[in-house]
């Protein structure tokens, strides 16, 4: 672990600038409705943040809208307190897995090369470099026995950690993961468990979406409790809180002798099917 | 047998169809690959029918009909890549109007026009036999500057094509991109147009690249595989219309779809015919 701490330093000042990550008043529409709503909150440099909310409530919205997908409806987005793509941007994405074409022709190390591309610069060929970051990122997912498989003959938890080793091949300051534990199975679970810890190591700053309030109080800095609007935002003992939940979650919370049960079903009139 | 192939070479005819054939087979061929990888099929056919208003405008105002198709391609190929970026129309329904549209005015303007049958014919289904040197050069240049757009802009056309999130936030122009492929293809089109004609040019685009796809697993060998049997199809189909007198593109797109059924029977993965008795011996 200390060896890749030291490399990473090495690259470029990787960690000279704080990945500071500030949301300012952030309201965001989709299709003419406001998703999310006046959305103000900071993460410091190295902080690994759990968004929370019910179905719908824009945490994908939200993720869409740091990566520059979806435009603001008003509101500003700063990363190293600089407005969202006024600088090459250091941050990778890792959406829910229904948004790529599985039948396209690529295997999983083409896939984790496409995380290098912004690096390389695109009229020159991968150098020796690249490669070895290719690898070292499958390998420490797990899927390097799958590099020369076509993406689409993967299994679906193998598919996600394709993803996440094509997100660390990028060495970004800030991942974003959209509901990386969902419906996947135990190896990558704990694969993607792993990765957070190795991240913490490295100082990236660290923002995922769950459903899994446990989780999110056990293994994260922050918790963004997202319900369109921000319910409540900062360490998990503060954020969480029944009356935080119960505000968020409405009538999907339960509370059993001070524990709450957060029913996952898609509620009637879901506008967007989730996966898992 | 080589006394066969040889033969038809002494005309100089000949000599130039072969030319045509192969490098219109393969160019075809490789755009195909993006054709097919993006379900484009459906507009590669409406680009090549959109091409005939031009080809009418250019025969009344006695200019170079390729340009006409030329024109006419680009235009439409951006007025489908603009009306379909509004999520108000959807893509296929963008083509649907504008191909429809093109053609009927195609048809209006010729109409007006009796001295038409000959040229119209070799819009419609092509000529190989009757290109000539400076078509020849036109094709070669053309197809030169698309194959040498899809290589240089590989990394980034491969990532908007399969995980737009990707290229989107890698910072790509993504609706510059689209729209670039789309100029290729119209390029493609009219390039094509002499050997197959308009109404056939689709399966040149299409069938190639569909059986390389069955017979690779990354882009590049598809790309290869594929651009292999475009020539292979159209230089076929070119030794039939010379020994057996058929129209050389109908022959093209037959040998291609003959490839096609092969591949889609006997590939050594995907085969139908492997799948089937496997299934019956794991019974």
């Amino acid at each position: 672990m200390k060896r890749r701490t030291s490399e990473r330093h090495g690259e470029a000042g990787l960690l000279a600038e704080p990945a500071r990550l500030e949301l300012e008043a952030v309201t965001v529409a989709y299709n003419g409705q406001p998703v999310l709503v006046d959305v103000t909150f900071q993460v410091p440099h190295g902080a690994q943040v759990a968004v929370v909310g019910p179905n719908g409530a824009g945490k994908s919205t939200l993720f869409r809208a740091l990566v520059g997908l979806l435009p603001l409806r008003s509101g500003r987005i700063f990363i190293h307190s600089r407005p969202l793509g006024h600088h090459r941007d250091c941050v990778a994405y890792v959406p829910q897995r229904e948004e790529v074409d599985w039948r396209f022709p690529v295997t999983a190390a083409d896939v984790v090369m496409m995380g290098r591309y912004g690096r390389i610069g695109w009229l020159r060929r991968p150098t020796r470099a690249d490669r070895a970051a290719v690898a070292r990122s499958m390998e420490q997912l797990g899927v390097a026995d799958l590099a020369d498989r076509p993406i689409g003959e993967l299994s679906g938890g193998q598919q996600q950690r394709v993803f996440l080793a094509r997100a660390l091949a990028q060495e970004p300051h800030i991942l974003l993961m959209d509901e990386p534990f969902t419906g996947v199975d135990v190896t990558t679970r704990e694969a993607t468990l792993a990765l957070l810890d190795r991240l913490r190591d490295q100082g990236v700053t660290v923002m995922i979406s769950t459903h899994d309030l446990n989780l999110a109080a056990e293994r994260f800095d922050f918790v963004a409790l997202l319900n369109r609007r921000l319910v409540a935002y900062g360490p998990p003992a503060q954020a969480l809180t029944p009356q935080t939940i119960a505000e968020a979650f409405g009538g999907q919370a339960l509370f059993l002798d001070g524990v709450a049960i957060v029913d996952r079903c898609c509620p009637p009139g879901e506008p967007q099917k989730r996966g898992g | 047998m080589v006394a066969w192939l040889t033969d038809p070479l002494v005309y100089a005819f000949m000599q130039r169809g072969l030319l045509a054939s192969l490098m219109v087979g393969a160019l075809c061929a490789v755009v195909g690959c993006y054709v097919v990888l993006r379900s484009l099929a459906f507009l590669g056919d409406a680009l090549a029918h959109a091409i005939l208003p031009g080809v009418a405008v250019a025969y009344l105002l006695g200019v170079n009909l390729l340009l006409g198709a030329l024109a006419a391609a680009v235009l439409v190929a951006l007025a489908i890549g603009r009306l379909s970026r509004h999520s108000l129309v959807q893509e296929d329904t963008a083509i649907g109007i504008l191909f429809a549209a093109a053609l009927a005015l195609g048809v209006a303007l010729i109409s007006t026009i009796r001295t038409y049958a000959v040229d119209l014919t070799h819009i419609l289904f092509g000529n190989v036999l009757g290109v000539s040197a400076g078509d020849l050069w036109l094709t070669g240049l053309l197809g030169l500057a698309v194959l040498t757009l899809i290589g240089l802009l590989y990394k980034p056309l491969l990532v908007v094509a399969f995980d737009p999130v990707l290229a989107a936030t890698l910072r790509l122009p993504v609706e510059r991109l689209r729209s670039l492929l789309l100029v290729l293809l119209a390029l493609t089109i009219v390039v094509a147009l002499q050997t197959v004609g308009v109404g056939l040019v689709a399966a040149m685009l299409v069938t190639p690249a569909a059986t390389a796809r069955l017979l690779t697993r990354r882009l590049p060998a598809m790309m290869a595989a594929s651009a292999g049997i475009g020539a292979f199809s159209a230089v076929a189909g070119l030794y039939l219309s010379f020994y057996a007198n058929v129209a050389s593109g109908a022959a093209a797109v037959l040998v291609a779809t003959l490839v096609f059924l092969l591949v889609f029977l006997f590939a050594p993965h995907h085969g139908r015919l492997w799948a089937a008795l496997r299934e019956r011996r794991g019974r």
